[in-house]
């Protein structure tokens, strides 16, 4: 019986099997961000056991609340940004540097096919597109991970989601992966790993295979996982071409995490999205999906591009190309954030921020923002927000505010109408 | 240091409520578990539920529904149950990243079918929410008091799961080990 990406990596990463059942596995990666790290500091240091197990394994980052916007969230930096100065953590990524986490880490080639990352974040299940495991974990997982380099999972059994047919103008892995959830339901792949396979996944960018897998754990899952590929050995080509004779040989190595032919799977769905439309959430739940036409009209208060899901320079292409010559409606107001300071100089340089500009929207530092009504953009109650990232639970944004998931360029085309448009009725 | 399980209990009729609902994230900028105290299920939408309520203060055990704990990894939602001596959930499933959570804290995350949380759940409406709960871990037995009223269950557990409960933890077992 052949294997499974997930099942491929947790048999090369096996540090110990306490229990049967219960697999300890060596991390490649330990990331941290401002929010969930300090009290793991705060602990450690209190169990006189302030140390880090490798101090190259870990990368950090300030994202949620950058810059500080109040004592609170300055301590929060401040105890991490001093932790890291101690532990000599060589890729921390401090104010002017910093970007939102399941953005900045791909794109300083971090991750890697067959690695195992965890990180105090839910989203962390993004870096699976690169043929990785990737999983989010509380402080206690983290610290643990920080200490030791190990973390427990009860091996996960895998889900194989095949895309078929190929994807319309205007509709993008944002909406494939909205009508997924949909299907799967917000609880249908807990304890689940969520394979991509198809030809869809395969013509798709590294930046639209984060957003397809970012939203994994939207479905419960543990990691959503690409292949990887040629798109997967271009995107990581200049962190691995000291390592590799050629790209063909860095595929050929990579292509050991691939999943077996026969490869036993908990459930094998099939879905052909050549019809798909662009879909939006309605209510509390990110599996309350629709066709964006079926909720045309409704108002919206916010239209907010950006986050780990929809924050990359793909997100803001797509967005601009709706918002080229228009403006967005009196009725809203727009803000878009850049996901990392890469993304902003690129967006700058395409002249990106000058449409976003022109059309009347606010440009935010690299940041997570408006998505967890903790920093920025927060809503009043009654309000409603279109938005590109992954969660629309009651109050996500702010006591009383609604969300609306969808694509960049579904929001775009709201801000200029001021209520839900499907953007395909704009291009 | 193991934990002490069981208690009055409140009971959240409701699937799917996540991290958001238990503990906002405007409060994930507090330097200690502390400070989250007063913050436990304060954005819960559930009808006749009080998150000021004599009710929940007392509490000790939570019993609820499907995919409870679902959304954010925040280990604040374990930890707004843990300063509030709410040791024990009982619910059907958990979202994985809050079960590991509970139990990573030493904490109980036990599950039972629908049919035992309908049961329970009929005990509350019995006892106008009164329903006192007793667990018996070496023995994996639940029992639920409630108008003079007795119910009982056997749960499972993984035996990772109860050495964690037993250790106090995951990051004392893991110490200990690695």
């Amino acid at each position: 019986m052949g294997q499974t990406t997930a099942e491929k990596i947790f048999a090369a990463h096996l540090r110990d099997e306490p229990f049967p059942g219960t697999k300890v596995l060596d991390l490649d990666r330990v990331l941290c961000h401002e929010i969930t790290t300090p009290i793991a500091i705060a602990d450690l240091e209190w169990r006189g056991k302030d140390r880090v197990f490798d101090n190259t394994k870990i990368k950090a980052v300030i994202d949620h609340v950058t810059p500080s916007k109040d004592s609170k969230t300055a301590l929060q930096a401040k105890t991490l940004r001093d932790w890291a100065r101690r532990h000599d953590i060589k890729d921390f990524f401090d104010i002017g540097q910093n970007g939102v986490c399941h953005a900045l880490f791909p794109e300083k080639g971090f991750i890697r096919p067959g690695f195992t990352a965890i990180m105090g974040d839910s989203h962390t299940c993004t870096h699976g597109a690169f043929g990785a495991f990737a999983a989010g974990v509380g402080t206690t997982d983290l610290e643990v991970g920080m200490l030791k380099g190990v973390c427990a999972f009860r091996e996960p059994k895998t889900i194989r989601v095949n895309l078929n047919g190929s994807l319309q103008a205007g509709v993008y892995a944002k909406d494939v992966i909205l009508f997924v959830i949909g299907q799967l339901g917000v609880n249908g792949a807990t304890d689940r790993v969520i394979e991509f396979h198809g030809p869809v996944v395969d013509a798709m960018s590294m930046d639209a295979r984060m957003t397809l897998c970012n939203m994994a754990i939207e479905a419960g899952g543990t990691c959503g996982i690409c292949q990887p590929d040629m798109v997967t050995v271009d995107y990581l080509w200049p962190f691995i071409e000291g390592d590799f004779a050629s790209k063909q040989a860095a595929q050929g190595e990579y292509r050991q995490w691939c999943a077996d032919a026969d490869a036993d799977y908990d459930k094998v769905l099939d879905f052909n999205v050549t019809e798909l439309v662009p879909h939006v959430t309605y209510g509390y739940k990110p599996d309350c999906v629709k066709p964006a036409s079926e909720m045309a009209g409704t108002k919206i208060d916010q239209v907010y591009i950006g986050t780990c899901t929809n924050g990359r320079i793909e997100d803001l292409r797509q967005a601009a190309e709706v918002l080229k010559g228009r403006k967005i409606s009196q009725s809203l107001r727009g803000i878009v954030s850049p996901a990392t300071p890469k993304i902003f100089q690129e967006a700058l340089a395409e002249g990106l921020i000058q449409i976003f500009m022109d059309a009347g929207f606010c440009v935010t530092n690299p940041t997570c923002g408006a998505c967890l009504g903790m920093s920025n953009g927060v809503l009043a109650d009654g309000e409603a927000c279109a938005s590109t990232s992954n969660r629309n639970f009651n109050g996500r944004m702010g006591k009383g505010g609604m969300v609306h998931l969808m694509s960049p360029s579904t929001a775009a085309a709201t801000a200029i109408t001021g209520v839900i448009t499907d953007a395909r009725e704009l291009i | 240091m193991k934990k002490a399980f069981g208690g009055p209990a409140i009971l959240l009729d409701r699937s799917d409520i996540n991290t958001d609902e238990i503990i906002p994230a405007k409060y994930l900028t507090e330097a200690t578990k502390e400070a989250l105290k007063p913050y436990c299920l304060e954005d819960l939408k559930l009808e006749g539920f009080d998150p000021q309520g004599e009710r929940l203060k007392n509490a000790k055990v939570v019993i609820t529904r499907e995919n409870f704990g679902c959304g954010s990894s925040r280990e604040h939602a374990p930890w707004v149950f843990e300063v509030n001596d709410v040791h024990t959930v009982i619910a059907e499933s958990y979202a994985r990243i809050f079960r590991q959570n509970m139990f990573n804290c030493g904490m109980l995350a036990i599950e039972l079918p629908k049919a035992d949380i309908d049961t329970l759940m009929a005990l509350g409406k019995e006892a106008n929410g009164a329903v006192d709960v007793k667990v018996n871990l070496p023995d994996q037995q639940v029992v639920a008091c409630g108008n003079g009223r007795e119910v009982s269950f056997s749960f499972d557990i993984s035996r990772f799961d109860k050495a964690l409960v037993e250790a106090g933890g995951w990051v004392e077992f893991a110490d200990a080990r690695y």
